[in-house]
């Protein structure tokens, strides 16, 4: 385990073989500084969590990540791409190649399943024929064992299934990184555990690489190679799920009881 | 306060400005969205089509019906369809179907938007490769544009039939003899400023339900808001523009 700012001095050679590197980031709200000299490395196939209390600065490392904020410092690269660099034309091709899983799912209450599932695909790859469409939409649905919900409205789910749709139109690209923001929030344990392990087997069939925001000690026993904690905007600890539990640092701990 | 007042207006006011701007800048450049841009146009234009209808009716009929006492004291009852058609044509249709559609077409849209932005939708579209801005701002401004005049159109018309009406409960016009009146006394330039000052009624609905959508948060409390002031100054804007309009067309002495 690795407390403190050790993690803070990731070395550019160190970047070799992660599909992100997050260097000396810092974001501020006004007089709120939420992340202060923030830096992590996901590797490639690691399914990295950032745990951290709410209002810590998770949802919004990930939003920087993918170039939703603009943080006043810092670099940012994923996918060898520096993203706070980019124009929008450029940032677009990295997003294609990032999916995002937002916390409140971000379904498009005016469309169908099939149409929420549509959208990126006709957005990133304007040549697809409307069979291969099809077909992406229904493979999509069936990783998620949702396809009779096809032509159902998001109104007309439940929370878990929600869930799964917004995780099949994440996937729906075959993204070569998932960022998740507190997947299983709102959920039922049952639910939460479901949607864990279809995460993990998601990310093993097609070989994605994650971060995944949660404070659900459930959620994260399951799907966590590695964990950052993230506290007052720096990264407190870093380790396994089984070394941070043994840890005897109060603050740690105090996610664990 | 009064000074605090005075800075949040100027503040609004700058930044619904630079707001319009960003809709010039952006949507006039490709990607273009027209399906979008239709589907647009089919909610605001035909879904609104029964409520403007049947203003439209009931305002020609009841000013018509109103009208007649003053009319017949002075013995110029056979002036009715002519005061009635001038006064519905170029002010009481034009604004009616404004004021209609600010409150429907406005708050529609400010709430939409509003709950897109808390329930990060319209995130979920940038992610997605989308300039939110244009998709979903871009096309609305321009279909309330559109389809307002259009609206306001259909709402002479049918204003023009309920005044019909409206003339034979107490008294008797025939069809032709209306008709002829009420072309007789409608010129170019009744008509062509009134529909004019309807695209600029459609574009600042648009825009002010667009930006308070657009920039809602606190939640679904400010959903609410947004919603609501889009209504508050929508209306008001369509007053101002319209005392602005009159105005024009006076000092060019159109009517």
């Amino acid at each position: 385990m690795t407390a403190g700012s050790e993690i803070n001095a990731i070395s550019p050679s160190s970047s070799e073989g992660s599909v992100i590197t997050v260097q000396h980031l810092y974001k501020s709200f006004g007089q709120n500084h939420v992340l202060n000299d923030f830096s992590l490395e996901l590797k490639r196939g690691e399914n990295l969590v950032v745990l951290g209390k709410s209002g810590s600065g998770k949802s919004v490392l990930i939003k920087c990540i993918i170039g939703l904020l603009k943080p006043e410092q810092g670099t940012i690269n994923v996918l060898g791409e520096n993203v706070l660099d980019l124009d929008s034309h450029e940032l677009d091709k990295v997003r294609a190649k990032v999916g995002f899983l937002f916390q409140s799912n971000a379904l498009y209450d005016s469309m169908t399943v099939r149409e929420n599932l549509e959208f990126p695909l006709r957005r990133h790859w304007i040549n697809v024929s409307k069979d291969e469409v099809d077909a992406l939409v229904k493979e999509a649905l069936k990783n998620v064992g949702l396809e009779k919900t096809i032509d159902m409205r998001p109104a007309e789910l439940s929370g878990g299934m929600r869930k799964r749709i917004a995780l099949a139109r994440t996937l729906i690209l075959k993204p070569e990184i998932i960022l998740y923001d507190e997947p299983t929030t709102g959920l039922d344990p049952i639910t939460g555990k479901e949607i864990s392990n279809l995460m993990c087997e998601l990310a093993e069939k097609y070989n994605t690489s994650s971060i995944i925001i949660s404070h659900d000690m459930n959620c994260v026993k399951i799907v966590a190679d590695r964990i950052i904690v993230l506290m007052e905007g720096k990264c407190y600890a870093t380790g396994t799920f089984d070394e941070l539990k043994k840890s005897n640092d109060e603050k740690i701990k105090s996610f664990f009881e | 306060m009064k000074l605090t007042a005075l800075k949040t207006f100027l503040t609004e006011a700058g930044n619904i400005s630079a707001f319009t701007g960003r809709f010039f800048r952006v949507a006039f450049t490709p990607r273009y969205e027209f399906g979008e841009l239709l589907r647009q146009c089919f909610y605001i234009g035909y879904k609104s089509l029964p409520l403007v209808g049947i203003t439209a009716f009931i305002m020609g009929l009841v000013l018509t019906i109103q009208s007649r006492p003053t009319l017949v004291e002075f013995g110029a009852e056979a002036w009715l369809p002519k005061m009635v058609s001038v006064s519905l044509v170029r002010e009481i249709a034009p604004v009616i179907t404004a004021l209609i559609c600010a409150g429907k077409i406005g708050s529609g849209i400010g709430a939409e938007l509003g709950s897109m932005k808390v329930t990060e939708q319209i995130d979920a579209m940038e992610v997605s490769g989308t300039n939110p801005f244009k998709f979903l701002v871009a096309t609305r401004i321009m279909a309330t544009t559109l389809m307002i005049p259009l609206l306001a159109v259909m709402a002479d018309a049918i204003s023009l039939y309920g005044a019909f009406l409206g003339a034979n409960i107490r008294g008797v016009v025939s069809w032709d003899l209306y008709w002829n009146q009420v072309f007789d006394s409608l010129t170019f330039g009744d008509l062509l400023p009134a529909i004019v000052k309807t695209f600029f009624f459609g574009f600042a609905i648009g825009v002010v339900g667009c930006f308070k959508g657009y920039y809602s948060n606190k939640g679904t409390e400010g959903v609410g808001r947004s919603a609501n002031s889009a209504v508050v100054i929508s209306s008001l804007l369509v007053f101002v523009l319209d005392l602005i309009a009159v105005q024009i067309t006076d000092i060019l002495s159109l009517t």
